[in-house]
């Protein structure tokens, strides 16, 4: 699988947990948290959605290394 | 005897509300708790129940219809003297269902009920499935739908019994969630009205409510160590958040402090039957809504999480219950990750109680003589001085504060 794929699945995935978002455009490079106000229970389900969809492990200590969605696709390529 | 369904209020801020559609139909039996309707108002789109078991009779208001906190919606059936009375109700023949499936429903309305009660739910907004029926779709669906001016029977649905989903009106309009233009679905969550009923209850309860105000702070080391242990261990899906922690150690505390649990109706305080914690939660571009958790302190920390995840989830996507609106009889507010040190909340009137709860940060802690880090949460209580006093309010805050010190109790 591509990073770009990966980065993808990102995506969907994050839409899939956060309909309220289908529609925006979010660059890869925004921090999700300070501006689509991700909050620490949409971050659960995008890693719970993440694990069910790629099978990766996501510990709770690597939940800050998801700021954005190009550096999501960086920490899930090298973890699978 | 036939009586009459009323639009329910759902808050002392609700003054009226929109049918968006009719869940059941003429000559359905209803259960106590079962959903009839969906309604929309400054809260969204909210699914109201019935109170007690009874036979949908005839419809008294039309879909579009805007109506005042208890006007009649629908004439209800006696349950027990129903079959004989549907052919009076004077319903067209092609609303009547024949008495085969309505019979075939009741299966899996208990089964959907069950569902609920587990805190899963069973597509969206169940109706029965006539052709006659308004269509089936996710509350998301038939928002996009209608932010893109798409008729739902124009579209194919492949979700359960045929339910248009969100990925239906995607396919339909030929966009996908990553390519279509900013223009946020929100059809049916109208955020300005949101903020008139945020700024009539809240005004009424500046007005009326003689708050007072206690802040404690409270050392969440304990609780955080354990949850991190107990995260390690398991997938994500069933991970806790320090929140849920947060609302069992407000809902385990209040057993001892019943006037902080409950109603001001008229000046006078009703306590409470069970402890459902109004959860509130915010909404992305503003607003907010604190729907019930439901015997809160009753519940399983997994379980809790679970309902929660659920709530969350159903304030922010719609299909939010009516008894969830009305049914809260405490509020709890956090901050969560990304706040400021305390929160003074103000009473959601008619409670009488409001816990906050603001970020959570390492400060300096004296402990045993020394000054060390310790991981702190400030925890705030307003509460209503007609019902309560400083001193009590104070021995609640400093045992939610106990309770916390011993996570595996929650």
């Amino acid at each position: 699988m591509t990073r770009d794929e990966i980065k993808t699945i990102a995506l969907q995935e994050l839409i899939g947990v956060a309909a309220d978002l289908a529609g925006e455009t979010i660059p890869g490079d925004a921090q999700l948290r300070d501006e689509f106000d991700l909050d620490s229970m949409d971050i659960l389900n995008w890693v719970s959605a993440l694990h069910k969809r790629l099978g990766v492990d996501i510990p709770e200590l690597d939940y800050p290394r998801l700021v954005s969605l190009d550096a999501t696709a960086d920490y899930l390529l090298e973890r699978l | 005897m036939s009586r009459l369904y009323r639009m329910p209020s759902l808050g002392s801020d609700m003054e009226a509300g929109t049918l968006i559609e009719w869940v059941r139909q003429p000559g359905d039996r209803l259960a106590k708790g079962d959903v009839i309707a969906v309604i929309e108002t400054q809260k969204g789109a909210i699914e109201v129940e019935v109170f007690h078991d009874a036979v949908m009779g005839r419809p008294l208001i039309q879909v579009g219809d805007k109506v005042p906190v208890g006007s009649p919606m629908a004439e209800l059936e006696d349950a027990s003297a129903a079959p004989a009375l549907r052919p009076a109700t004077g319903i067209p023949a092609t609303h009547a269902p024949e008495p085969g499936p309505a019979v075939a429903e009741a299966g899996t309305r208990t089964s959907e009920r069950i569902a609920d009660q587990a805190g899963h739910r069973i597509g969206h907004r169940a109706g029965t499935g006539t052709a006659a029926q308004r269509r089936r779709a996710s509350p998301a669906a038939r928002r996009l739908a209608d932010a893109r001016g798409i008729a739902l029977d124009a579209i194919e649905g492949s979700g359960p019994r045929g339910a248009v989903v969100l990925a239906d009106v995607h396919a339909a309009t030929g966009t996908t969630p990553t390519t279509e233009a900013a223009s946020p679905p929100r059809g049916h969550l109208d955020l300005a009205a949101m903020r008139q009923a945020i700024a009539a209850a809240m005004s009424r309860s500046k007005r009326e409510i003689p708050h007072y105000y206690l802040s404690h702070d409270i050392d969440l080391t304990a609780a955080t160590d354990w949850l991190t242990a107990r995260n390690a261990q398991l997938p994500p899906d069933q991970r806790l958040l320090l929140g849920a922690l947060l609302i069992k150690a407000v809902a385990l505390s209040l057993d001892k402090f019943p006037e902080l649990n409950g109603f001001d109706r008229d000046g006078h305080f009703e306590p409470a039957q069970g402890v459902h914690i109004g959860c509130a939660t915010a909404i992305r571009g503003g607003g907010l809504v604190a729907p019930a958790l439901h015997d809160a302190d009753q519940l399983q920390l997994p379980t809790l999480m679970t309902r929660l995840r659920d709530l969350v989830g159903r304030v922010r996507s719609g299909g939010l219950r009516a008894s969830e609106l009305s049914d809260p009889t405490i509020t709890v507010s956090s901050l969560g990750e990304r706040g400021v040190d305390r929160l003074y909340g103000i009473i959601y009137p008619p409670q009488v109680a409001i816990v906050g709860f603001g970020t959570p940060a390492l400060r300096p802690w004296v402990q045993d003589g020394q000054v060390v880090p310790r991981n702190i949460v400030t925890a705030t209580l307003s509460a209503d001085h007609r019902h309560s006093d400083g001193h009590r309010g104070a021995l609640f805050l400093a045992r939610v504060g106990q309770r916390l010190q011993e996570p595996d109790t929650l």
